[in-house]
């Protein structure tokens, strides 16, 4: 086993043995988690923001649920499951709720395309439309070149 | 001029409309009325110490017909409300093979059996100190009765106070199924 391999093997069973052991759960952890769940007895408040009872006791079961080895989605989705993707700050990107992702967007460039659409109509119509209403006759153009020539002279 | 442009003359209404149906439906749908996911899922066990020193356990009643009632002595008026009707309740179903179980969330001993004297309630009581059964049922706030079936599933979910008519409805339906 080359030695390279060996310091490899070292860091991983290290980091593994520290990472299973019931190290404290760290608080941004639990906040990280808090923030993205609604607080189900506020309005319009994550329960990491949110200072009361109940919302208190879900970071504590935040805390439990990683220190007995949980994911952050693990976590989440035990929340969704008892009260619904209600209790998610922000909708999952996917079903039924992508359209509160998309139709911003989409709406936002439909409106774009309709303001070039408007815009290329109207200054098509003011480069074309003069022109055609009054063309120069042969009486004003020859003024215009004869009006030209006396300022030359000047 | 502006009639070369009818798209334009049609576009603020139509702008209009999907904002319309979106404020009629937002302000047809009740907010409190928060669907459970839970409903039809197999109820989440718990086991809790009650006020009388005793012990419940949900798994035990496995076969019977439960109703878990979440309440709190600050809970006024609705708890207040409901407490009469959930003592006729259990004088009237607790021969009949139905459990009732209070769970007492974010509350404090003294007021919490206060209230239980001031009722006469004698089907166990237990508090919630963690909050964890209430999460289990994703409960919102108080008061919140359960309606467990035989097989142990969670089958109505009753947001508010609980009246003679619900609970009579809920009960004789699950206690006719055959568990």
């Amino acid at each position: 086993m080359s030695r390279r391999t060996l310091a490899a093997l070292t860091f991983l069973v290290l980091g593994t043995g520290l990472a299973g052991a019931a190290s404290p759960v760290s608080d941004d952890a639990v906040r990280e988690i808090a923030a993205e769940l609604r607080c189900v007895v506020c309005q319009s408040l994550s329960v990491a923001d949110s200072p009361s009872e109940t919302a208190h006791q879900m970071r504590e079961i935040i805390r439990e649920r990683l220190a007995a080895g949980e994911t952050p989605d693990q976590v989440k989705a035990y929340f969704v499951e008892k009260y619904g993707l209600w209790i998610l700050l922000a909708p999952p990107r996917q079903g039924f709720s992508l359209l509160v992702w998309v139709v911003p967007y989409a709406g936002l460039l439909g409106g774009l395309v309709l303001v070039g659409f408007v815009v290329r109509r109207w200054s098509r119509r003011a480069r074309t439309a003069p022109v055609e209403a009054r063309p120069v006759d042969e009486a004003t153009r020859q003024r215009i070149r004869r009006e030209l020539a006396e300022m030359d002279r000047e | 001029m502006r009639t070369r442009l009818p798209l334009l003359r049609w576009a603020i209404p139509l702008a209009a409309l999907p904002v319309l149906l979106l404020l009629g439906y937002g302000f047809r749908t009740n907010p409190r009325e928060i669907p459970s996911p839970l409903i039809g899922k197999p109820a989440a066990p718990f086991t809790l110490a009650t006020f009388d020193g005793g012990q419940v356990s949900l798994e035990a009643l496995r076969g019977r017909v439960v109703v878990v009632n979440f309440w709190a002595s600050w809970c006024y008026p609705a708890c207040y409300e409901e407490a009469p009707a959930l003592a006729r309740a259990w004088q009237t179903y607790k021969d009949r093979g139905v459990m009732m179980i209070g769970i007492n969330i974010q509350d404090k001993e003294e007021p919490a059996k206060k209230f239980l004297t001031q009722f006469g309630h004698t089907f166990p009581n237990a508090p919630d100190p963690a909050g964890r059964v209430s999460v289990d049922y994703g409960v919102y706030g108080v008061p919140e009765t359960f309606f467990i079936d035989r097989a142990g599933r969670v089958r109505w979910k009753h947001v508010g106070a609980v009246t003679d008519q619900i609970f009579k409805e809920r009960v004789e339906t699950l206690l006719k199924e055959q568990g």
